[in-house]
């Protein structure tokens, strides 16, 4: 065995990069033991780590671009090791040195997210298209903004997610916007990426769009819009208030704003995203909004709250190949089939996206259904 | 029917308690099966079971039956004697009865935990109890005695351990002799820069205490002196220490050091781990407390060739004296605190480290010293060449937990490695490897250090060192070192080139403790330091009634660990020294004069050194404070003239009977 000699400076462009944190690991572990990947196959955090912090890592390795960042070994870590910072510190430092290669599907995410602000390169003049037969306010100045995510705005699977939402607000006479082709991705999975530079320029036109329309509260489908907006634009200067769909939404069934009309009979499970979850604690409010809607039974998979099994698409991962056998959002199905459900339950768009493709590996033509939240909302309001 | 001889006279009235210790006992031997068993015995007169005889509520049985029944004897049937025979024999005093007529069956560790068959286990639990109660018999009464102690206490050695041992007694206002080897107090702890893990200077908190020791009028300070010799015993020991010519009167020196200063002849410095020079004359360190010097005679240039004298032309005071002579005198102290402290390990043997051929590698004492703002570089890190060093690599477990060394972890290590690191980059900015192969940060915020440690950007390494060797690549014009280990935490062969390298060297036994240990009549345990009398229940006695043991004299150990045992010590020998009396054993040997042949096989055997030999009589005599009834002098006295108190032959075979028939 060829002897490795300590690279120091491979160490400290990751600290620099954002993995302050880098040297409080004490390799115990507990990170390698609680990260779903090694449910499906080996992924060896804590070495990953222990290679950053003596600048022996392996830029070329794929390891690199697993981390869903689902922040399950964040939480538990005994010495609060930033692992989603290194993960993207180290991502970040190959984006910016081109040390080695990106994935190709990354790549054409990203290229497109920059080119047309979205991951798809859908036109930008037709982010609002999904609107169109709601007749909902443009570009009008508005207290309140609707920010649907890219999916929703343009992947036919989950379109349905927007639509439904903003039927909601409408009938609960919520006075709110869209700002459909002003509107850019919120770069939330570009910077866990490692495109530091895209995210900031991303951040900057969204953030400018939002002021020029005098936005002071802003709705969210997805939960990775929902951090990057709370938690990083905040840092950039934002100051207006970010809501989740299910907290506004919640809010208004206990406001009495929204009556349910009609049962909905079904076995319901609720499957926490990770960056609602652990990343901002919000739990309770789906729980509480599938309790109000008459005929919902709320049945509970093995991993909920903040143990809940990430559906394998943040971090980027989202736009990534995973390989058949490899796939959590399988995983979860199962979870929630063994628990009897009839709907797997969610609130993000990337969940959605994920289980709906996992569907369509299992043999029976539709074991179960997978909902946003909204969508059940919509069924007991009609 | 009992066939021995001597059975006494009076009623005899047994009672007999079996203990089920929850289900300890229970769970094998039938206990109501043991309790009938003896009821039907001979003398007994009362027999019971009861969950926890050693409840208080159990030993109510007792007292009751005692007072009620008129019981004269006691068996109690439950664990070993070693845990609980105090209590039960408190029981009797406090019923009246002699505590020494009682008997404890052994049920629990002799029987119910090494037997797993419940109905053999029980036929030999009612073996031993019938054996008890044939022994109880032939027990009696026993007069326990009291020592006197004689008020003033003994400490050897002037480290932290001996500084607070005897602070703690002067501040009770009682006399403390504090004798210390080296020219002034302070030990290993002046020597050291920063202490972990809070960085507080050494010097700066030691000064004060060394200070207090000089002023407490209850201190007697005697350094550049040993203890050559201890006899005696508990509570009246002599003790003859040597008072080594210190070749300056200490009444006389005021301590302005213009004899060191026109000293012409230089040495290593001891104190410097010989990384500095002093005088031929000197005091070890500026702090020295007392601040008088020493003229080291081995290289006093007047004594190696009978000219110079320059200290004494210069001496204003007139207190250079070349005549003196050592000095031998006696004490008599009541109790002994042992605190001679540890030697680092010479890694020298470990010759795939380089110690002493490359002059870069350095042991941790010797690290200190060249941290220390005191110390030979006035706490400027360089390397041999005058360079200051870019980057260290700290090695743990340097003849340490290797069973080719010393097998035990030296405890302090791992916290002065991290000390090392923070004290590296404080002081060049440099880079800094740890290479470990366990961390252990076990002691209040010693963990909180390490993890502050790893964020100033230090490099840890898991992995036992396998080499240092010189760097020979060309690009190198700087002399480096070459480290090589595996990483075990990446199952790859490493290799770290640093300029300067620390081994934590293991803490020892002093070299002299075995002679130490012969003196004062203590055990060491198989690593060579002192044995304690328990490992956890009484950690800073001995086996020797009235010596304590503390600091690294007993075992490797930091600082705080240092002073709560010292300060525990004083406590122990304030009890002696304040009440002024002592109880000690009732069971005793005793001789038979009569018998006596005067072979003195007793005297020669006796661990406990409490068999003298009387020339004016012609027989051996038995020391009762020193004895400790262990009886190896009866089982080996050829003419049978020596029996133990509650040991003698009747009562065992007695209970060999019982167990026997």
């Amino acid at each position: 065995m060829v002897a490795l000699t300590l690279f120091k400076e491979a160490a400290d462009m990751i600290r620099e990069a954002g993995g302050e944190k880098l040297d409080n690991c004490y390799q115990c572990g507990l990170c390698t033991g609680s990260c779903p990947w090694n449910q499906v196959r080996s992924f060896m955090v804590r070495r990953l780590i222990h290679q950053a912090q003596l600048g022996v890592i392996d830029f070329e390795s794929d390891d690199l671009w697993l981390c869903t960042t689902c922040r399950n070994c964040v939480q538990r870590c005994p010495r609060g090791v930033e692992i989603i910072d290194i993960m993207r510190a180290a991502r970040r430092v190959i984006t910016e040195t081109g040390t080695s290669k990106i994935p190709d599907s990354l790549r054409l995410a990203i290229t497109n997210i920059a080119g047309a602000g979205n991951p798809l390169g859908q036109p930008p003049e037709e982010r609002g298209d999904w609107a169109t037969s709601l007749k909902l306010k443009h570009h009008v100045n508005s207290y309140t903004l609707y920010f649907s995510c890219c999916i929703p705005a343009y992947e036919p699977k989950v379109k349905r997610v927007a639509m439904a939402t903003a039927q909601i607000l409408k009938v609960a006479g919520v006075d709110f916007n869209i700002l459909a082709d002003k509107e850019n991705c919120c770069g939330e999975s570009v910077r866990k990426a490692g495109d530091e530079n895209l995210f900031r320029s991303l951040a900057n036109k969204n953030l400018e769009a939002f002021s020029e329309a005098g936005v002071k509260q802003i709705l969210v489908s997805s939960p990775h819009c929902y951090h990057s907006f709370k938690n990083e634009y905040s840092k950039l200067g934002a100051e207006f208030e970010v809501l989740h769909m299910v907290q506004y939404l919640a809010q208004l069934i206990s406001d009495e704003k929204l009556t349910f009309k009609k049962e909905v009979k079904k076995k319901v499970a609720y499957h926490d995203s990770c960056y609602l979850a652990r990343h901002n604690a919000i739990y309770d409010e789906p729980r509480q909004i599938l309790k109000s809607i008459p005929g919902i039974e709320i049945v509970e998979m093995s991993d909920i709250k903040d143990n809940t099994l990430c559906c394998g698409g943040g971090g980027g991962r989202i736009w990534m190949d995973t390989k058949k056998d490899e796939r959590f959002s399988d995983l979860r199905i199962q979870q929630a089939l063994d628990a009897g459900a009839d709907v797997l339950a969610v609130s993000c768009p990337y969940c959605m996206l994920n289980f709906e493709d996992s569907l369509l590996g299992f043999s029976d033509t539709k074991p179960i259904e997978i909902k946003d939240v909204v969508e059940l909302i919509c069924e007991g309001l009609s | 029917m009992s066939s021995l001889k001597g059975k006494p006279d009076e009623d005899i009235k047994i009672g007999v308690y079996v203990c089920h210790c929850g289900h300890n006992i229970a769970s094998t031997v039938n206990v109501e099966e043991v309790a009938q068993h003896a009821k039907g015995l001979e003398n007994v007169s009362v027999a019971r079971d009861y969950l926890y005889m050693c409840s208080s509520k159990g030993q109510n049985l007792i007292r009751q039956d005692i007072m009620q029944l008129g019981i004269n004897r006691v068996v109690v049937a439950a664990c070993s004697p070693r845990l609980y025979e105090q209590t039960f024999q408190n029981v009797l005093r406090e019923s009246g009865l002699n505590p020494y007529l009682l008997q404890i069956a052994n049920i629990r560790e002799q029987c119910a935990w090494c037997h797993e068959h419940g109905p053999l286990a029980t036929e030999k639990a009612n073996r031993l109890v019938s054996g008890a109660i044939k022994r109880v018999i032939h027990h009696s009464s026993i007069e326990e005695q009291t020592v006197p102690i004689f008020p003033a206490t003994l400490v050897i050695g002037g480290g932290i351990a001996g500084i607070q041992a005897a602070l703690e007694i002067a501040n009770s206002q009682q006399i403390v002799y504090l004798v210390e080897r080296e020219p002034s107090i302070g030990g290993h702890m002046a020597q050291f820069d920063k202490t972990f893990p809070t960085l507080d200077c050494s010097a700066c908190i030691l000064t004060p205490k060394m200070n207090e020791v000089a002023r407490s009028p209850y201190i007697r300070l005697m350094t550049y002196s040993e203890v050559v010799d201890v006899s005696g015993y508990v509570g009246n020991f002599t003790v003859k220490v040597r008072r080594k010519a210190r070749y300056i009167d200490e009444d006389k020196c005021v301590g302005c050091g213009i004899c060191i200063e026109k000293c012409p002849w230089s040495t290593d410095s001891e104190f410097d781990a010989d990384l500095g020079l002093r005088k031929a004359v000197y005091t070890p360190f500026p702090q020295a407390i007392p601040n008088i010097p020493v003229i080291d005679r081995e290289r006093c240039v007047y004594f190696l060739k009978g000219k110079c004298k320059a200290c004494e032309k210069f001496c204003e005071a007139q207190a250079v004296n070349f005549q003196q002579e050592d000095l031998y005198i006696d004490l008599q102290v009541g109790a002994i605190i042992v605190a001679t402290g540890y030697d680092v390990f010479d890694p020298t043997p470990i010759s795939q480290y380089g110690y002493g051929n490359l002059p870069n590698v350095f042991t941790s004492l010797e690290f200190e010293r060249l941290c220390s703002p005191s110390g030979p570089t006035a706490g400027q890190l360089k390397l041999a060449d005058g360079r200051e060093p870019k980057s260290l690599a700290v090695v743990h477990c340097v003849g340490s937990r290797d069973q080719n060394f010393n097998a035990y972890c030296s405890r302090v290590c791992c916290m002065h490695s991290l000390k090392y690191s923070h004290l590296f980059k404080e002081k060049t900015g440099g880079e800094v490897y740890q290479i470990y192969i366990d961390m252990r940060c076990a002691g209040k915020a010693y963990e909180e250090f390490y993890e502050r440690v790893q964020g100033e950007h230090v490099n840890f390494i898991r992995g036992k060192l396998a080499s240092i060797t010189p760097d020979m690549s060309d690009s190198v014009d700087e002399e480096k070192l070459v480290l090589t280990c595996e990483d075990t935490l990446l199952g790859n062969i490493i290799n770290v080139t640093v300029d300067m390298v620390v081994l934590g060297v293991a803490l020892k036994p002093r070299s002299d403790s075995e002679k130490v240990a012969q003196i004062l009549r203590l055990g060491r345990s198989r690593d060579g330091f002192f044995m304690e009398r328990h490992p956890k229940l009484d950690p800073v006695a001995t086996m020797s009634e009235g010596i304590f043991i503390v600091g690294c004299c007993q075992g490797p150990k930091d600082i705080p660990d240092t002073v709560a045992q010292a300060s525990a010590a004083a406590a122990r020998a304030l009890a002696m020294v304040v009440r002024g009396k002592m109880d000690t054993g009732a069971i005793t040997a005793s001789i038979d004069e009569n018998i006596c042949s005067a072979c003195k096989v007793c005297s020669a055997l006796c661990p406990y050194g409490a068999i003298f030999f009387d020339e004016t009589s012609n027989v051996s005599r038995v020391n009762r404070i020193l004895c400790k009834g262990c009886n190896v002098c009866g089982a080996a006295c050829p003419s049978g003239a020596i029996s133990t108190r509650n040991f003698s032959e009747t009562q065992i075979l007695a209970e060999i009977e019982g167990v026997l028939v």
